[in-house]
Formats: structure tokens, sequence, C-alpha cells
């Protein structure tokens, strides 16, 4: 008999994911640019015993287009790096997961690997990480070192379409290839201090990581020491076929977003099909669904807000995922479901911040709790444990290059 | 008044100056070695916490150096760590400008200003070197003139991006349901031989606008980059007389930038052993130097020079006959070169091993000594104000030789002396770090949206 107990992840981002989330949030429109924001809102997660949070990040200024600023002054515009915003919480959480997002298109998979690994020794292993392909044109020119396409999302089985997103994930996948075999490339016990014959390392369990690919190539080894979970948890957010198999054979954790409960079982099957195909080893995947909720006490309430968000937005809002809008106890009924579906867990998207998260902790956690389906604190652990994932064995100690 | 002085703590790095060996040693990965550092600073009430950085391992004869500590953890994010765990000290991490974009470095910088309410630096530093850039998608050799071209138009863009928000740019007028006040925040465009990009910056005005820059060259290109482009410069320059001499030249290349005196803090890197005597004090660091010179240290170093095999070398016996090989690649990779003239070096070198009667470790411990300050407190302090009244610096990096806790004595028994003398703080009486070092705020360079 499978675990029932579901895990849970946030996503923060901005003010909330409801474009005009800012308009009735209670914090201070800027609140995202000081850190006892993401301090309280980190914090609200942690005491609701939540297994991660996410915090989104683009090269790009937010915008409602797909392809480059809208010029809208409505919405929230402006953010911090993602990853320097969890590595300014870290130190005041204890528990919960922190899983920034960063772009791979235009970064150096190094820089990405020292940072994550850094991120998961500053907290004790609880580091994950979102890579994030960009693929606008608007970013490519903020970097100045290639053009990009334009790419319509509407017409993905377009041949040159369809191209573009293979390149971007082929790249993707070479940058988190690159970034496993740098956090692998020292052993755990590297580090000797041996005084008698002066030496601080076993060069010997130091490994040259000897990538070459289409897009880079890195030498490694890193800078880091092999960070305290082995391999921090990789996540992927995936709508379709290519990003499934990106999953499949990069990623622990896998954010997809169906539309109810049958679409749900769907795409659990269509991830566990991917995963055969793609030969994948290793623990399955954990498929997490996401949800942008919008909760209140009474789904009348619940209701009343989010056409208010709607009015002030101007038009009913749309997003990739699902949204719901309800109490606490329906919203709880649907986990509960999407669960029975196959889906491991969620990542909830608060529609307002930091009001629908507060909600999330207060309310919908606890009648979770009621239904059996969540647990009652944090285990301890690093995040691999709260996930139920393994620590990985380090690739070249096993390759017994030592 | 007189001159106060700047005091910065570096976390002990790679390179032999830090000695794992003793037993008060601790780790230099654990975030509670940066912890226990960057608080001793704050309760010191220095002015900033120094971070170096490497981005590939350092290599002699073709195998990964060993002997020193390997290995440091990411400097942004060690930084944006600390801001949670300080409130006032400043936070300055080297990067590199050769391996990085500067929209990507630029936005990190800003989110760390902000992150840590305006307390924010950046060390620029080059490299010139194919060896580091095989971990980059640059690969990244670029000819020694580029690096600086480069450097510069890097801060001039990085600049450029700082200043795409105007003030106040976020309303959040609820009512009025505008969240910005103008439509295209963060909008720039730049074209330079080096960077051509255009399309909006994603963070809002940091709270220094500019961090605080520092640059660590010595050339003339290096210091015309700093007289033109720094906040600081972090020297090397160890004498009163070379300081002095430094000191000049540099604040007096600052008017050709149409700039003060006092918009360019000099801050050498220096060492410090302390003592209940002067004599306890030589003492112990003619210990520490042991230390941190092993004999397969001595020998390592010695390569470094002669870029020869050296590894037959007994360390207590003479220096090599024969000159150094300067035709070859370099032993060494992944360290910054030290002597543009070996032959000439190693000359000097055997002139002063035969004067004095050193074997090779003896003879690397003397030239490669940069203990600064040694003496009881009352001396250290003494000489420390003497050095920066008398224009030699504005203030130091202490670069302790013990990770974490090679900075509490000098906190617990220097700074006080110091503060009786009223040439150092006692509070803090900014928030910023442009507040503490006593810099003027900084000031758009470009105008708003016109870029």
């Amino acid at each position: 008999m499978p675990d029932p107990t579901l895990h849970l992840a946030v996503a923060l981002d901005g003010l909330g994911w409801h474009p005009a989330a800012w308009r009735l949030s209670h914090a201070d429109p800027a609140a995202p640019l000081f850190p006892r924001w993401w301090a309280s809102l980190v914090g609200q997660a942690e005491r609701g015993a939540l297994d991660l949070v996410t915090i989104e990040d683009s090269l790009d200024l937010q915008s409602s287009l797909p392809d480059g600023p809208d010029g809208r002054v409505d919405q929230v515009r402006g953010r911090l790096d993602a990853l320097l915003v969890a590595a300014r919480i870290a130190p005041l959480t204890r528990h919960i997961g922190l899983i920034p997002t960063t772009s791979v298109t235009h970064t150096e998979p190094f820089h990405v690997s020292t940072a994550v690994a850094t991120l998961d020794h500053v907290t004790g292993g609880r580091a994950g990480w979102l890579p994030r392909v960009s693929a606008r044109r608007s970013e490519a020119g903020h970097f100045g070192r290639r053009n990009l396409p334009p790419l319509d999302p509407t017409r993905l089985a377009e041949p040159q379409h369809a191209r573009l997103v293979g390149d971007l994930f082929a790249e993707a996948a070479d940058a988190v290839e690159v970034v496993r075999r740098l956090w692998d490339s020292w052993q755990d016990d590297a580090e000797i201090r041996d005084v008698p014959t002066g030496r601080f390392v076993d060069r010997d369990r130091l490994h040259y990581t000897d990538f070459t690919g289409r897009w880079f190539s890195v030498r490694g080894p890193s800078i880091v020491p092999r960070p305290p979970q082995g391999q921090p948890v990789v996540a992927a957010l995936a709508h379709s076929t290519v990003p499934y198999a990106f999953a499949a054979r990069h990623a622990d954790v896998v954010f997809v977003t169906p539309t109810d409960a049958g679409h749900a079982e769907a795409v659990v099957a269509e991830v566990r099909a991917v995963e055969e195909t793609v030969g994948r080893s290793g623990p399955p995947l954990r498929i997490l669904a996401d949800l942008e909720v919008l909760i209140d006490d009474t789904p009348a309430l619940a209701r009343r807000r989010r056409t208010r968000l709607d009015e002030l937005h101007g038009a009913e809002f749309h997003a990739d995922a699902a949204a719901f809008t309800g109490s606490p106890g329906q919203l709880a009924d649907l986990l509960a479901e999407w669960r029975r579906a196959g889906a491991d867990g969620f990542r909830l998207r608060p529609a307002v911040l930091p009001d629908d998260l507060v909600t999330i902790t207060r309310a919908v956690v606890p009648a979770l709790r009621d239904r059996g389906l969540f647990r009652a604190g944090h285990p301890g652990g690093t995040l691999r444990d709260l996930l139920g994932l393994p620590r990985p064995d380090n690739r070249y100690a096993v390759a017994g290059t030592d | 008044m007189p001159k106060q002085i700047i005091l910065a703590a570096h976390f002990p790095g790679v390179n032999n100056t830090t000695v794992w060996s003793d037993p008060a040693s601790g780790s230099h990965i654990d975030f509670a070695s940066f912890v226990h550092l960057a608080r001793t600073a704050e309760r010191g009430r220095f002015d900033f916490f120094f971070l170096a950085e490497g981005l590939r391992l350092r290599e002699q004869r073709g195998r990964i150096h060993d002997l020193d500590v390997v290995g440091r953890p990411d400097t942004l994010t060690v930084l944006a760590a600390l801001a949670a765990v300080t409130t006032h000290l400043g936070l300055a991490g080297t990067l590199n400008t050769t391996f990085r974009e500067p929209y990507e470095l630029a936005r990190q910088l800003a989110s760390l200003d902000h992150l840590s309410g305006g307390r924010a630096a950046w060390n620029v530093v080059t490299t010139s070197d194919a060896f580091t850039g095989e971990n980059f998608r640059r690969g990244g050799y670029l000819d020694r003139s580029l690096r600086y071209e480069r450097a510069a138009e890097f801060v001039r863009t990085a600049r450029q991006l700082w200043e795409s928000w105007p003030a106040d740019a976020v309303v959040g007028d609820r009512d009025g349901g505008r969240y910005v006040d103008e439509a295209d925040p963060g909008v720039f465009a730049h074209r330079g031989d080096q960077f051509d990009i255009a399309g909006h910056f994603t963070v809002p005005r940091s709270p220094q606008l500019h961090p605080v820059i520092l640059q660590a060259g010595d050339s003339g290109d290096g210091r015309d980059f700093a007289a033109s482009s720094a906040d600081a410069i972090f020297s090397r320059h160890g004498t009163l007389a070379d300081g002095q001499e430094f000191y000049r030249d540099v604040k007096a290349r600052l008017a050709r930038y149409g700039r003060n005196p006092d918009d360019l803090k000099i801050i050498p890197g220096v060492t410090f052993v302390l003592g209940d005597t002067d004599a306890e004090a030589q003492e112990r660091a003619h210990h520490i130097r042991r230390q941190q010179v092993s004999p397969q240290t001595a020998i390592l170093l010695l390569e470094q020079l002669w870029n020869r095999d050296l590894s037959g070398y007994d360390p207590d016996g003479p220096l090599p006959a024969e000159d150094p090989d300067v035709s070859a690649d370099a032993i060494s990779r992944g360290r910054a070169g030290m002597y543009p003239d070996p032959v000439g070096t190693a000359r000097q070198w055997r002139a002063l091993a035969q004067e004095k009667g050193l074997g090779i470790r003896d003879l690397i411990i003397e030239v490669t000594g940069r203990q600064s300050f040694v003496g009881t407190p009352q001396r250290v302090a003494e000489r420390m104000n003497h050095f920066v009244q008398s224009d030699a610096a504005d203030g130091f990096i202490l670069v302790p030789h013990l990770t974490p806790g090679g900075l509490d004595e000098f906190v617990d028994r220097v700074v006080p002396l110091l503060q009786e003398r009223g040439v150092f703080r006692t509070e803090y009486t900014g928030t910023t770090l442009r507040d503490h070092l006593g810099l003027r705020p900084a000031r758009p360079l470009t105008r708003v949206g016109a870029a």
C-alpha cells in the first residue's frame, strides 16, 4: 500500500499568481524587494510543515506577452534574483526545502552548479534547483551573444518551432548534466587534512567532469566540495512531451499542470510512460501537480474575491495551470481526488500573497491532516529525505576511479 | 579630527596564508564558519567582510594542487546568506568579469544590495587565463589589454543597468491601478566594443544605486581603471614607503576623471600577529610562517618561479643552480602569475640565500613573507594608525591565518585601542556600506530612461 501522505509545495512569485493580486494583497506593493517579505512567507510555509517552496525567476521583465515586455503598468514589474533570495532566507529557516529558479539558456552551468551546491551547504541539505529555458528573444537581447528566432507557443507543431524547442531543451539537458557532474566531482571524503604528508585533499578523490557538448564544454572539477545531499534536488516544470522527457532524464521532481482529475491521471500515465521510454534509472519522478489557488472561508467568499480580481485585471485570468476557487475543505477534497489519480503531491500557487498562503497553512494543511493526507510536522533531515529520495552515490566513486 | 580607519575582514581562502593544520583551524566550508567571522567583524564595527573567488582548482605539474585549502563556496550565495545574520557589515565579493555577462552580474549585485539593505560591494577582477576558461562557455582567453577593456565596459554597463529604474518607480497605487509609474521601467540599450545589449533590467533601483566597486589590479592599466571606476582599491603595498608612493600615485590619477581624492579609498590586504610582548608576537609570527610554508609548500612555491619540476630538491638544501625556464607553459596553473622577470628574481633569491645562508624553505619564508603588523596590541594599533595618518593607506583588509577564529583576538584587543585613539568608530553611524566608507551617495551617471 503506497504512502497516502502527499507532498506539499508552495510557489512564490511577486504578490501572488493572479495578475491583480497586488491590488488586494494586504502587503506593501513593494514588499518583494525586501528580505523580510521572503522571510515571512517562507517562515509561514515552514510553520505549515510544507515540503518546500519554489521561487520564480526570469532574465526578463514580467510580461503578459510570450515574447517580450508588454508595457503594462498595472501589474507587478521587477524582481530580485531567486537564488540570492533563497540564500538570504536560508539561515532563517531550518526544515523547509528551498528551490530557486534559474535560467539555463544564457548562464554558465559552472556558476549555477557552485551556487546551488553552496545553497545546499548553507542550508545543511535543503537546496533544490529549478532550471528554466529562456526562449524569449528579449532575454537573448540582454546577453547579445545569440539571436533566437521568434517562438510562437501556438505553433509548436511546426518544424522550425519544434526544432527551436528541441534545441533549447537539449541545451538545458547539457546544463543539468554538467551541473550534476560537477556536484559529483568531489567525493564525499575528499578533504583529508593529512598533516604528516601536508595534504589538505586527496586529489585522487577529485574528478574532472570533462563534458564537451554542442553549446559548451566544462573541464571541472568544481570549486565547491560535494554538497550535503550529494545531489541537490532538481525540479522541472513541464506541460508537454518534450519537457516531460527532459524531466524524466534529468530531474528528481516534475511540476505538471493537469486541468482536472481525469487529466491528472492521463498526465501521470504519460510521465510514467516517458520515464520508460527514456530509460530513467533511479527513483521515479516525484510528480507534483501545479494549481493556482484562491481560498476563503466559504465558496461564496472565494468566488467573490476571484471575481473582484478578474474585474481589476479586466478579464478572466487563465494561466498555464488550473485555478481553484473555494473553501479549504473543498481544496482538500480536490487534492485527495488528484492524489488518487496518481499525483505524488502538489505545488500550490497562492493567488494572493500572503493571504492565500496563510490560508493554506492555517486551514488547508489541517484539513489535509484530518483526511490522513499530510504529516504532522517536519520529520527532520534533508530535502531528499523529505521527498523520500535516496542520497545518490557519487558516480565517480562508484565507477571505481579512485 | 584624525583620519578614520577603514577595516575589513577577509575570509581566508585557498592560498598558503591559511594554516589548516593548526588544531584551532575549523571548516572552510560550513556556513557556521562564515557566520563566525562575519559576526566577529560586525562586533568589531568593521566596514565590510570580503570574500575572494576561484573558478578553477589550481594545478601544479599537471595535477590538482593539494597542499593548501582546496575548494570554497560560491561568493554571491554566501554573501546573500550572511546578509541574514548581520545588520550593518558590508558584504564584498570578488567576481570575475571575464566569465560573466553584465546583465546577469548587475542583476545579482543589485539583488544583493536590496537583500542586504545597501551593503553590497563588488571586487572587479579579470582573468587572462585559458586554463580557467575551460570551465566556461567563453572558453575564455582574452588578451591582457582586452581584459581591462572588457572590465571597464562591464562596469560602465552594470552602472547603466543599475540606473535604468528611476528612483521610486514602484508606486503601488492600488486605487489608480498603477504598480509602476512608467511603462518601460528598466529600459536600457548599450552598444560598445565588448557588449551590444538592449532590453529591460528586472531589478528596481537598489539602496546604494551603485554597489561599492572595489578593484585589485596594480598595473598602470589597473590603476587607471580604479581611478576612473572604483570606490576602493584593494592594494598589496605592505610597507610604509611603498604604500605612500602608491597612495600618491593613485590619488593623483583621480583628477583626470573629475574625481576627488576622497572618492577612492586605498585599502591594502594585510596580516597581523599579536602577542603579550613584542618578542612573543615575533615568536608566534615565526611559528606561523613555518606552518604556512611546509617543506612541500616551499618546493612548490619555488617551482612557481623556476617553472621546473623541483620535486627532487631538498627543502633544506640550496636553490637550483640552473635558471628558471621561461620558454615552456607554466608549471603552475590557476594561480596569478607573480614574477614578471623570473630569471632576475631567481638571481636575487640566490644572492639573498647565499648572503644569509638560507636553504630553500627558509629562503621562501624570507621572500614571500607578508606579515604586516606583528607585536603587542598596543604596537599594532599604533603602527596601523601611523600608516593611515601618514597616507600610506585609508585602512586595511585583514587577512587572518585561521578559519574561522582568526579575527577574534584582533577585535577583542586591537579594535578597542583604535577606538580609544578616536580613529575608529565605536558604533555604526550609517546603514549602507557607502555610509561606513565615507563615500558620497552614488549619483546617476546617465539620464534615467534616456539610455
